[in-house]
């Protein structure tokens, strides 16, 4: 199927996904474009979609129908090791629960997405380091997982979604499983870093406080998105 | 909010003037809604009149005259009686949004539709806040966190309402 590509603004795409598990539905036709520089934020109710759209945006899922267009090319067409390539070298990732390597360090965390692209060690743990102190981790480089607090350890995970620099950081409930305060200092973080690099982000919440950080928001229903604005209709 | 025993706490940690007094409460409590002055001074005289508050003498100067007022003994034990008792809780039974609601039901309205638009006005009114939290002022923080997780309460009711409109329409209509 050939296809308009996308404006040069517009960084991501999802057209028309439909993606089943099995015999349950996840995406009925949903689509969404975000803007280079953007932060959109997808809500909506627990299994409407929300997180499956996320991860075909990422190119982690194929949708069973549609297209995801990723800075002018098609993403779901691509084979898998390209799929992975590119996660790899363009994109962030921030989960609910951290996911941090339970076996390595929080700078080795860190530095794992630069090691996986073939940087140095040398460099790659000093890029690593430089955000400890940026996120308010100082002390903390050398400590494994079970040795940091939640918000450490999601902070930390935050620092390994943006130290390679990528052009769009995913984040699916990154504060979801914080308390109040630990989730407002990784939300005001993640803000002032993706501020200061132009960074896109993608941010999957139920909470409306954290989606309150993001430039809009959308509403994913029964696996279709939802764009209505304010404006009067 | 009382006014009065507002500026009771305020006249508490000293003797003021009430040009102080008014002072104070703008940038403490008065965000976009500043007293007047003949409030203050009024509120000053029924509280000097009940006893809650000394007027001194006036002082004469080269502005307007002035009087400073002490706090008394009753007045003290209001402000301590106040601070510990719990605020009566605001439920908003009667709020629009509420009868908004209730009315697209009745008339058969996009009740679904509206509270679409009022959650993105919500949403909208919250990244307001959410950026003015970022100058990192405390009492805008404090102000800000306080409007934010009010509204936060409305888009929980909001969405949970959402869910539900077909049985609220078969509950509502007669």
């Amino acid at each position: 199927m050939t296809a308009d590509r996308p404006s040069s603004e517009t960084i991501t795409e999802a057209r028309n996904l439909f993606l089943s598990f099995g015999e349950t539905p996840a995406l009925r036709g949903a689509s969404l474009t975000v803007q280079r520089g953007e932060s959109v934020a997808v809500m909506g109710p627990s299994g409407s979609g929300k997180s499956t759209l996320l991860h075909c945006l990422a190119g982690i899922l194929v949708p069973d129908e549609g297209e995801v267009w990723y800075d002018g090319q098609r993403l779901d067409t691509l084979s898998d090791d390209r799929r992975s390539a590119l996660r790899r070298d363009r994109f962030g990732f921030v989960f609910q629960y951290g996911q941090l390597v339970p076996e390595l360090t929080a700078e080795e965390n860190v530095a794992l997405p630069l090691l996986l692209s073939g940087a140095r060690r040398g460099p790659a743990m000093a890029a690593a380091r430089a955000w400890f102190p940026t996120l308010g981790l100082d002390g903390l480089e050398r400590r494994r997982s079970g040795e940091l607090s939640g918000g450490q350890a999601q902070r930390v995970a935050l620092a390994r979604g943006l130290v390679a620099d990528p052009e769009v950081l995913f984040a699916d409930e990154p504060t979801g499983s914080l308390d109040s305060v630990a989730g407002e200092l990784v939300m005001d973080l993640l803000t002032a870093a993706v501020r200061t690099r132009g960074t896109t982000v993608v941010l999957v919440t139920h909470d409306a406080r954290v989606a309150a950080y993001a430039d809009r928001e959308v509403i994913v229903r029964d696996g279709k998105v939802s764009t209505l604005t304010g404006a009067a209709p | 909010m009382s006014v009065p025993l507002t500026l009771l706490g305020l006249l508490e940690r000293e003797p003021s003037h009430g040009y102080d007094l008014k002072r104070d409460y703008d940038a403490y409590f008065g965000r976009g809604k500043p007293l007047r002055y003949s409030q203050v001074y009024a509120t000053l005289s029924r509280l000097a009149r009940d006893g809650k508050a000394i007027a001194g003498p006036v002082e004469q100067g080269a502005g307007p005259e002035r009087r400073r007022y002490v706090i008394t003994d009753a007045g003290v034990s209001d402000v301590e009686r106040w601070l510990t008792e719990p605020a009566p809780p605001e439920p908003d039974l009667q709020s629009e949004l509420f009868a908004k609601v209730v009315l697209a039901l009745l008339l058969d309205r996009p009740a679904g539709r509206y509270l679409d638009l009022q959650r993105a006005a919500h949403l909208q009114r919250m990244r307001e806040l959410t950026e003015l939290k970022r100058d990192g002022e405390p009492l805008n923080v404090l102000l800000a966190d306080h409007s934010i997780y009010r509204l936060e309460a409305d888009l929980r009711w909001i969405d949970h309402t959402a869910a539900r409109l077909d049985l609220l329409a078969r509950a509502v209509r007669p």
